[in-house]
């Protein structure tokens, strides 16, 4: 899984697609996920690392961190090269 | 280490829609208290979803209402329409305050009677009245308002066999310039039935003709469609006195106010654009006292208002079951409250509010009941904090008809529970068991 490389990521969880002209925000966690993504960390690295810093077990994150890549593929934000 | 708090990873997309000259908050503060009780204890106390009833609310609504109109009119009496919302102890609260009753049904009368009201405080209104209920009603010298000819003749009968003089009034609808024109029930202004019936009364000798009265509509947005009927109502008034010498004592303008709740296809908040009670008693005393009426001769003022009073005074608590997508990637959020509870959510757009804090972030979403039903849609697009499975929240205004008009439906009906002025809650209504549900049930014998 691969974020698309042209794609602009302000320090403020303010997102920019300039393929599609679209723009996005993200929440502190969702930001904080973005870049472990973009740094080509695994769930499992994420998940650690998220599950040590903040109260949430290890289910509901992963519930919650699929949406949160189905929705970085909804809106074509991971290349088709993952 | 202490861990930080969770919230999940959100991606909003940015929509850039039509500007609006007035912004409307897309974050509502949460209600993490009704009344001084916390929502989460009320939860745990009395389960999820519970109907809350604000007593403070209900009395302060009330004196709210009547003084906007003790202040234009000098007789002023309010009448509790017991099918918005008849559980006893709500009914009791208004007839505290001063307020009669007002049923449509056999069914609701014996509920006034039974809260203690006095029968000649007892407006009997609708459609169907039973030959027995009519006798009943008689007997208890209250006021039968009639609304069909059959019904006319079938009281001028009883009156035969009971030796009474009934206190009767009409039921007349009219055009008051908005539509629908509700001309279903009673008789119709315009095209002279309503002249016919009080005729038909005044020549009978056998009844007592005291009020005339209608009911416009539901929901009203125009106060002065009530101005227009209450010209009307007073023209019929004058001219009965000037043709039979007979005075009118009340004019009952009905129900029909709107409460702050939102309808759907309306922009802006209900409770920011809907009409106050000012507004409607603005346009209805002004119609009445700039009539031909001295100021002795002022009929009094009946109001049967029943949704602007109870519905801010009610809350629906509830639970989050499940967040999903919907293939659209549409955030969907499924709780524990349907609309076999919240009747009122086909046509409002129900102030939904998260029951602690949570961060400014929120989503676009659609929120489901529990029920195996594709109608069952509580808010169709909503934005809301990042809810998790377990969250409690507060749907507002629900006070009017949903705790009548609810269903026992593929879900059992919950608690109401009545938060006194005091701050302590008192179930006035148990919920549902599977006995209640089976015991009226028979199996005949070869099912067994």
């Amino acid at each position: 899984m691969k974020l698309k490389e042209n794609i602009a990521i302000s320090d403020s969880g303010y997102l920019f697609n300039p393929s599609t002209g679209e723009s996005f925000v993200l929440n502190p966690l969702g930001m904080e996920v973005l870049q472990f993504v973009k740094k080509g960390k695994s769930f499992e690295e994420i998940s650690k690392e998220v599950l040590t810093r903040y109260s949430v077990d290890s289910i509901t994150f992963e519930k919650d961190y699929q949406d949160f890549i189905h929705q970085l593929r909804q809106y074509l934000l991971i290349g088709s090269d993952e | 280490m202490e861990k930080q708090r969770y919230e999940r990873p959100i991606l909003k997309k940015l929509e850039m829609g039509m500007p609006g000259k007035f912004g409307v908050a897309a974050n509502l503060p949460p209600t993490t208290h009704i009344d001084g009780i916390s929502v989460d204890s009320l939860v745990e106390t009395y389960g999820s979803p519970v109907f809350i009833l604000s007593e403070k609310t209900i009395r302060s609504v009330f004196k709210r209402a009547k003084k906007a109109f003790t202040t234009r009119y000098p007789k002023v009496q309010f009448a509790w329409s017991y099918k918005t919302n008849y559980l006893n102890a709500v009914c009791r609260i208004y007839h505290q305050e001063g307020s009669w009753a007002e049923v449509v049904s056999g069914f609701e009368y014996d509920k006034a009677i039974a809260n203690g009201v006095q029968g000649q405080h007892i407006i009997f209104n609708g459609p169907d009245k039973s030959a027995i209920y009519l006798e009943k009603a008689i007997r208890n010298d209250s006021i039968l308002h009639i609304d069909h000819l059959d019904e006319l003749y079938t009281i001028i009968e009883l009156t035969e066999k009971l030796a009474k003089k009934p206190k009767v009034a009409i039921r007349v609808n009219m055009d008051t310039g908005i539509q629908p024109m509700w001309d279903r029930f009673g008789f119709n202004y315009e095209n002279g039935q309503a002249w016919d019936a009080l005729n038909k009364i005044m020549h009978s000798g056998k009844l007592d003709l005291v009020g005339l009265h209608t009911h416009i509509g539901t929901f009203i947005m125009s106060p002065q469609a009530y101005g227009v009927a209450a010209q009307k109502l007073a023209d019929l008034a004058i001219g009965i006195r000037q043709k039979y010498n007979h005075t009118i004592k009340y004019i009952d303008m009905g129900g029909g106010f709107a409460s702050a709740n939102t309808l759907k296809g309306f922009y802006y908040p209900g409770s920011d654009t809907n009409p106050t009670f000012d507004d409607y008693a603005e346009a209805i005393t002004s119609a009445l006292l700039n009539t031909q009426f001295t100021p002795d001769n002022l009929p009094l003022l009946i109001l049967e208002t029943g949704r602007a009073l109870i519905d801010e005074a009610g809350y629906l608590l509830g639970t989050v079951i499940a967040n999903k997508r919907l293939s659209t990637g549409k955030r969907t959020t499924i709780v524990d409250i349907g609309i076999n509870l919240l009747f009122t959510s086909f046509w409002y757009e129900h102030k939904l509010t998260p029951a602690r804090h949570y961060s400014q972030y929120t989503e676009a979403t659609t929120v489901y009941g529990p029920l195996c039903m594709n109608i069952d849609v509580i808010r169709e697009n909503v934005n809301l904090p990042l809810l998790n499975k377990g969250d409690h929240f507060v749907i507002h205004h629900v006070g009017a008809y949903n705790m009548t008009q609810w269903m026992q439906f593929i879900t059992l009906r919950p608690k109401i529970v009545l938060i006194d002025q005091d701050g302590t809650a008192h179930v006035i209504r148990e919920n549902e068991t599977m006995d209640n549900v089976m015991n009226m049930e028979h199996l005949p014998a070869h099912l067994k």
